[in-house]
């Protein structure tokens, strides 16, 4: 009875931040159709979204299986090269690829599915729509497929070991994707553009003007989807199994989990979202190139989750946010040497005063603040134990 | 043969460099078992400091300066950032290395404003000197035998003083130790001093020969420093030692074909491979995991 | 309620951010602006500029020439009215994952057009920002034809790589080279665009298998490899187009082991640290630049006072006041801009975009009108050596690129 009371509320709180999530997506179409559509706030949405995708696929392998991996950045490398390399309409070829003389692969995805249902209208965007869908999945499948094949190895290594494995592999990805040998296909140092970006998916009329813009909605759904699989994930029989393991691997074990499937489970899925993120940063970013996947891009990506709280899907969301709008928008300030109110400068503010500051706020969080944001917790929980704290309260009243 | 000799002398001389990274890396995961991430920045601050010190005073001044400032670093980071976390898991203190290894990046790039900084020449061991031939400086072979020196003595104090008996005690056995009233956080401050001051030693060898200081001069060589450790069979400083010179010469092989594009994959290649194949490295021990 | 307590806290940040950045807009107007005279109309002119990073060196000192440009010409006369220029920099930090928002940046402070940015990559990634909207941008010394290539808002005043390697080449051939080694960094575009197209225009002349090639790995720093195996191949003239950093490392690697070959570079190895590197070594060193010292002697003379009494200046010219090509290019940018507000006739985006194809100005570098695609036309480069002894750039020749 207890549990099923238990479940009831677990659902209610679940609904309340499903909806609320519902409302902030609508609030941005809204927002987006009717502020100026160049604000920085819509470019630093873009960004979070990719970025809370990325924390979360990572918190599912660090925070709820206990597999410390820092690959993320490789896996990211993988998806948006996938996906530039599918998109790249066929007639920009020959000029994004001119130190190669064209490329080898000579067709886009939504090209083909152009030539299904037609270039203009509805059918181009329904061609467009699929097209870059597919090429998003299959982004997320070659990270998932490289995942596998890493995972094979390295999943048997310890927590540490397995850390700096990882990041040799994204190391070693981002040194193959540069060599000018495989040149024809990965376009060696150039970057990939020309493919669809979230801008592509505004709505224009007949006269090429945007009727209804979707560019930062586009990012956030998909974001919001993916999380939300990973959320179902969690919560399922395989989410218990990589807690189990989290917490104790012989134990877990003991109690019969297939230790390497679900760790290897566990790691082709979070590369999958990471493949899938990289994707949309490529679409973000309107342009890939394997130098911006260094490990410093990992680190970051970490440094979020820990702020966030290992652990905690929402705290991993909530902190994407909070430090892209303060790194990429807020805290410009700092860099600028003038503060935003009034007319003082201060000496100690210029060019890269922004991140020191944002280093020592890490810092101060990884020493005191442990548990990060969120701890362990869920919006869903924070919203149950208020409510049942206004029950028991109403109940004492009574 | 000339190109063959220049190949092997750099080859030995980048080992060397690595190698006194690499053993503030191997004692510290020794102890701790931590990967301590900010290690190479310790190395890139240290060769900034001295940009900056020398400067300002006459090079004997500088020299011991560095040496002392770099050790002061290498504690304050240990008490301030790892010490705390004693207790916590070692995600967090991993965590807290990454931090620790951002925040000196960026420091370091707010102090440069983003310039590259150029290192001042030491007298004689920036001087050219050739070998069987080869032009090079002095300090390509001055490293190898500064090295070993420093390995010889490392070697004596901890097989022969009480301080290193204490130091292998507690990297056998953390709790047991404590308990035969082994004051743990001192022993964990000398092996980071010792770290520290190596990691000095070997930025001046290192940015002598190399001038150009960036804030991210230290990323690379400290890993690839931590590779040899892990080559080497992490806590045993011989190991850590060979495993740098073998990484170091490897390198330079690589970088003298048609594959020099994957001269830092091959490190981080050689590194999966050992784990996978032989994770306690040439010269480890076999470490059991109790239940 | 320790984690209350940070709730608190953050909720506490987030809502003083917030603040902080409403009135934002408009408080940007009294910042980076000499005459704080709020009644006088201003006009904005963004800056996207990597100011830290791998590029940062060079993009600090384009942002120089353009604030000196700005301190000799505030303001600009439109229709009978005064405005106030505004410089509004935004910090791209080399870095293409951060590209997009520091132009975004730009966009948000309302700037009537973008001047930069230093390194072509940051560029084209920031591109679609500005085409979104509505914005022009003028490239400086981003050379990579990329940029301009298929869009009708990017425009460009100095040469592009494709000539730049050429022109390398074939002086290359004037010293009398029969083999060249190049040297580029892996995952570079500025560095393997240059040398790819100087690899044809080399081969062209010495046929086939002239050249070598080799890539080294970001952050590396020993390059003695290298060099001796260009010494080891028969190499007559060593080729590395790289960013500062790496440069002089090369150089005063270079300077130990005993070299024969001259090393020629590109528009990036034009800057002082560069110079520093090879003082008072035997190394030959040659550079494609924009502008030779002397060229404009009162120009020089203007900036080098500028420089010497402006401290922070001075640092972010690496400390003497050698002055680079790209400062001079960054001073011709913001003249350029000015004149392309006259034409638009006002500070609209749309109007000085539809403008700036026609606008033509003679600047210290030269003469600048922009072809169809957006490129400046420029059809010599000029050709500087270090002066090991005294450690100055002394000017060689203008080459062309036929």
């Amino acid at each position: 009875m207890e549990h099923q009371l238990n479940r009831k509320k677990m659902s209610s709180g679940a609904l309340i931040t499903v909806i609320v999530t519902v409302i902030l997506l609508v609030a941005v179409i809204v927002l987006e159709n009717t502020m100026n559509a160049n604000s920085m706030l819509f470019t630093v949405l873009k960004k979070a979204a990719v970025y809370s995708l990325v924390a979360v696929s990572l918190n599912l392998v660090n925070g709820f299986t206990g597999l410390f991996s820092l690959g993320q950045a490789g896996f990211m490398l993988l998806g948006a090269y996938t996906y530039g390399i599918l998109t790249i309409p066929a007639e920009m070829r020959e000029s994004v690829y001119y130190i190669y003389q064209g490329s080898a692969i000579n067709f886009s995805l939504q090209g083909l599915f152009q030539g299904l249902f037609g270039t203009a209208g509805v059918g181009g965007a329904i061609g467009l729509i699929l097209g870059v869908l597919l090429a998003i999945i299959l982004a997320g499948l070659v990270a998932a497929g490289f995942a596998y094949l890493i995972g094979l190895p390295v999943l048997r290594l310890k927590s540490d070991y397995l850390a700096i494995a990882t990041l040799g592999f994204a190391e070693i990805i981002r040194a193959v994707f540069q060599w000018d040998k495989l040149g024809r296909v990965t376009n060696g140092a150039n970057m990939l553009k020309g493919f669809p970006t979230f801008s592509s998916f505004n709505i224009k009329d007949a006269s090429g003007a945007v009727a209804v813009r979707l560019s930062a909605f586009m990012p956030l759904l998909i974001a919001a989807l993916c999380i939300f699989v990973i959320i179902l994930l969690i919560n399922s029989s395989y989410g218990r199994a990589f807690k189990a393991i989290r917490e104790d691997e012989i134990a877990a074990e003991a109690m019969g989990i297939n230790l390497a499937k679900h760790k290897q489970m566990s790691f082709c899925i979070s590369s999958f979202f990471s493949g899938v993120a990289g994707a949309l940063f490529a679409m973000f970013a309107a342009t890939v190139q394997a130098r911006s996947f260094t490990s410093a891009m990992t680190y970051e990506i970490l440094l979020i989750v820990v702020i966030g709280g290992i652990g905690s899907v929402s705290g991993s969301v909530l902190a994407s946010f909070l430090y892209i709008f303060c790194s990429e928008w807020w805290l410009r300030f700092l860099d600028s040497g003038a503060l935003p109110f009034g007319n003082i400068s201060v000496p100690f503010f210029r060019n890269g005063f922004r991140m020191v500051v944002f280093s020592v706020i890490i810092m101060i969080i990884v020493l005191f603040f442990r548990r990060g944001i969120m701890g362990t917790n869920e919006f869903s929980d924070l919203i149950n134990q208020t409510r049942r704290k206004a029950k028991t309260k109403k109940e004492a009243a009574e | 043969m000339e190109f063959f000799i220049s190949q092997i002398l750099s080859g030995i001389s980048v080992g060397g460099q690595y190698a006194l990274i690499a053993i503030g890396y191997t004692m510290v995961y020794g102890i701790l078992r931590l990967i301590n991430f900010a290690h190479g920045d310790v190395f890139m601050v240290a060769g900034l400091m001295m940009i900056y010190l020398s400067a300002s005073m006459p090079l004997y001044i500088s020299v011991p300066v560095v040496l002392i400032l770099t050790v002061l670093l290498g504690f304050l980071i240990e008490r301030a950032a790892y010490k705390p976390l004693r207790s916590a898991p070692r995600m967090s203190v991993m965590i807290s290395a990454i931090g620790v290894s951002y925040l000196l990046q960026n420091v370091a790039l707010y102090v440069t404003g983003g310039q590259p900084t150029t290192y001042p020449a030491i007298p004689f061991i920036s001087k050219p000197v050739n070998i069987f031939g080869v032009p090079t400086q002095w300090v390509t072979i001055i490293t190898p035998v500064m090295v070993i020196i420093l390995v010889v003595l490392l070697t004596m104090l901890i097989n022969h003083t009480k301080v290193g008996m204490a130091m292998r005690a507690v990297a056998k056995d953390f709790e047991a130790s404590q308990l035969m009233g082994i004051k743990i956080n001192s022993i964990i401050s000398i092996t980071f001093i010792i770290g520290s001051f190596l990691a000095a030693v070997g930025s001046i060898l290192y940015f002598t020969k190399y001038p150009t200081v960036v804030p991210t001069s230290g990323a690379m060589p400290g890993l690839k420093a931590f590779v040899a450790a892990v080559f080497g069979g992490i806590g045993s400083i011989p190991g850590a030692v060979i495993g740098a010179f073998i990484i170091g010469v490897c390198e330079t092989i690589i970088k003298g074909t048609a594959f020099t594009v994957f001269s830092d994959a091959f490190t981080f290649a050689l590194l999966i491979v050992i784990l996978v194949v032989k994770p306690t490295g040439l010269f480890g021990e076999r470490a059991t995991d109790k239940v | 309620m320790k984690k209350r307590i940070l709730a608190l806290v953050l909720a506490l940040c987030m809502v003083f951010t917030l603040v902080a950045c409403g009135p934002k807009t408009e408080n940007n107007d009294n910042q980076n602006n000499n005459n704080n005279n709020t009644d006088a109309k201003v006009i904005k002119i963004g800056v996207f500029e990597p100011l830290t990073g791998d590029s940062g060196a060079g993009g600090k000192k384009e942002y120089l020439g353009m604030q000196y440009a700005n301190s000799q010409s505030p303001t600009v006369e439109i229709g009978g009215e005064t405005y106030t220029i505004e410089l509004v920099p935004s910090d791209n930090n080399s870095d293409q994952a951060k590209a997009v928002s520091a132009a975004s940046n730009l966009v948000n402070a309302n700037v009537s057009l973008v001047l930069g940015s230093y390194g072509s990559g940051v560029s084209i990634a920031a591109s679609e920002t500005f085409n979104d909207a509505g914005l022009a941008a003028i490239g400086v010394t981003c050379t990579n034809p990329g940029v301009t290539a298929g869009n009708d808002h990017y425009f460009r005043i100095c040469f592009l790589d494709p000539f730049q390697g050429t022109v390398l080449a074939n002086y290359a051939a004037d010293l009398g080279a029969k083999k060249a080694y190049c040297l580029g960094e892996l995952g570079n575009e500025y560095d393997q665009g240059l040398i790819a197209y100087f690899t044809q225009a080399f081969e062209a002349v010495n046929g086939e298998g002239s050249v070598i090639s080799d890539s080294f790995p970001k952050d590396n720093s020993d390059f003695t490899t290298y060099i001796n195996k260009a010494k080891s191949e028969g190499a007559e003239v060593f080729f590395c187009p790289v960013s500062i950093a790496y440069a002089t490392q090369i150089i005063s690697q270079a300077a130990n082991l005993d070299v024969s070959f001259p090393f020629l570079g590109s528009d990036t190895l034009d800057d002082n640290m560069v110079l520093e590197a090879a003082k008072g070594t035997n190394i030959q060193l040659f550079v494609t630049t924009f502008y030779a010292e002397g060229g404009n002697p009162e120009f020089d003379a203007g900036i080098k006072e500028y420089l010497n009494s402006n401290s922070e200046a001075m640092t972010n010219n690496g400390g003497n006041d050698t002055i680079s090509a790209v400062t001079v290019m960054g001073y011709d940018a913001y003249n350029l801009a000015l004149e392309a507000l006259k034409a638009a006739g006002s500070g609209d985006p749309a109007a000085v975009k539809a403008a700036l194809p026609s606008v033509t100005y003679t600047g210290v570098s030269g003469a600048i009108a922009f072809d169809e695609i957006g490129d400046a036309m420029r059809d010599t480069a000029f050709i500087k050596t270090a002066n090991t002894t005294d450690g100055v750039w002394e000017f060689v020749k203008e080459q062309a690129a036929g």
